[in-house]
């Protein structure tokens, strides 16, 4: 009978201590704001710290994150802390601000938030621990809070972009009837290039298209397997009866392909998209003139 | 399930309906050896725009249909290969580098016709 009432009682104590701990920690840091907040702007500035932005800045953030902080260790729900840290990553993300920075000054405010807990205890040593017991889980969760949502905000960011070069990287266009012109700029990945041989397949399909005109100029350099793709892709579109030319093989590029003994034997190159797309037009039974009349009388005689 | 073939003119066309197995295969293969003796037909259309997979015995076989009507003085063009299977076969080193290929039945009549075409005499 008394072992559970006991172990209840402790375990009812417990807590409360804890929260208590936190009551009078977050009344300690209420009541230093000033003082710790400078503090830690300061050692963010000795650092080195997010040098994209101005010192201003640096203190209005800090004071944020600090109000944040004092409110997560007051009400233990990380919730605003998040979304502020998301936001907080929106704006300096594209400043060029790293994640070992935004690390660094989680790390530095338990640093200075710490310290000023030592200073304020020293004298009763057992009392410092029970104020660190409660203090490093929470300060710790908090760190943990920021730098992951830091780096999903910026893998966030990544990935959209990402997506985004891989809509536009690979246009094919159609500039006459049944004549599609793939012009690549960039450089041409395994995957870039996969994603190319799939858009182009789909191309000749839905623009029924007889030549394609894959334009490289863009490209500066080509690796072995990309460069067997370009001849599967070549293979693949004859496949579906549409006859590939290659425009734009920089004098480097040819000289790899030639060293690495791509099998191009096969490929039609023409030097450049002029000569790409009058080729072209030469398959397809086009015949080109000049508009004036005059022109086309004295050929015609 | 029998893949059937029809007379266009010169021309037979060949649809594939539905996935082939190894034996409708084959009896594609001699009904259409056996259909250009009897027509005496100039060039095989076969369609295989149903086919979303085609594996190396039927895509073997195909090319070997091409190599043995054109001993009959008949040319294959092999039309309607799907973008996904067109690439798969040529990552498998399928590459029908001696058969021709078309977009559609459309194109591969068309094509047919241009070689018909000069011994028409241009009529």
């Amino acid at each position: 009978m008394a072992d559970p009432t006991d172990a209840a009682s402790s375990s009812d104590g417990s807590p409360e201590t804890s929260a208590d701990l936190l009551k009078e920690l977050v009344t300690h840091l209420s009541a230093n704001r000033t003082n710790l907040r400078q503090e830690w702007a300061r050692r963010i500035g000795e650092a080195r710290l997010l040098t994209a932005l101005t010192p201003e800045e640096i203190f209005n953030e800090a004071t944020s994150v600090y109000d944040n902080y004092v409110e997560v260790l007051e009400t233990g729900s990380v919730e605003a802390l998040q979304d502020y840290a998301r936001n907080l990553s929106e704006r300096i993300i594209p400043r060029g601000v790293e994640t070992d920075e935004v690390l660094g000054i989680v790390l530095l405010l338990r640093d200075v938030l710490a310290r000023s807990l030592f200073q304020k205890y020293q004298t009763d040593f057992d009392y410092l621990n029970q104020v660190l017991d409660a203090y490093e889980p929470a300060a710790n969760r908090i760190a943990n809070t920021v730098a992951i949502n830091f780096v999903q905000e910026r893998e966030r960011v990544i990935r959209q972009q990402q997506e985004a070069i891989r809509e536009l990287s690979t246009p094919v266009l159609q500039v006459r009837e049944r004549l599609l012109i793939l012009p690549i700029i960039g450089v041409l990945d395994g995957q870039r290039a996969r994603q190319l041989t799939e858009q182009l397949l789909r191309g000749i399909r839905t623009n029924r298209a007889k030549v394609v005109v894959i334009d490289i100029t863009g490209v500066p350099t080509i690796d072995s397997t990309v460069a067997n793709h370009l001849v599967q892709t070549v293979d693949a579109s004859r496949l579906m009866g549409a006859s590939v030319i290659i425009t734009g093989l920089s004098p480097e590029i040819a000289q790899t392909l030639v060293t690495l003994g791509v099998e191009l034997g096969k490929v039609n190159a023409v030097g450049d998209l002029q000569g790409g797309i009058e080729e072209a037009e030469r398959i397809l039974g086009y015949q080109v003139s000049l508009g004036s009349d005059s022109i086309e009388d004295s050929q015609l005689r | 399930m029998a893949v059937p073939i029809l007379k266009q003119g010169p021309f037979l066309i060949a649809s594939i309906q539905a996935a082939l197995t190894d034996t409708d295969v084959l009896q594609l293969r001699d009904d259409v050896m056996s259909q250009v003796t009897r027509h005496r037909s100039r060039g095989i259309i076969v369609d295989v725009t149903a086919l979303d997979v085609m594996d190396s015995f039927v895509s073997r076989s195909l090319r070997g249909i091409a190599m043995m009507t054109r001993l009959r003085g008949a040319e294959t063009v092999i039309v309607g290969i799907q973008p996904e299977v067109a690439f798969a076969m040529v990552q498998l080193g399928m590459n029908f580098e001696d058969v021709q290929t078309a977009l559609d039945l459309e194109e591969g009549l068309a094509l047919l016709q241009t070689q018909e075409g000069p011994a028409d005499g241009g009529s």
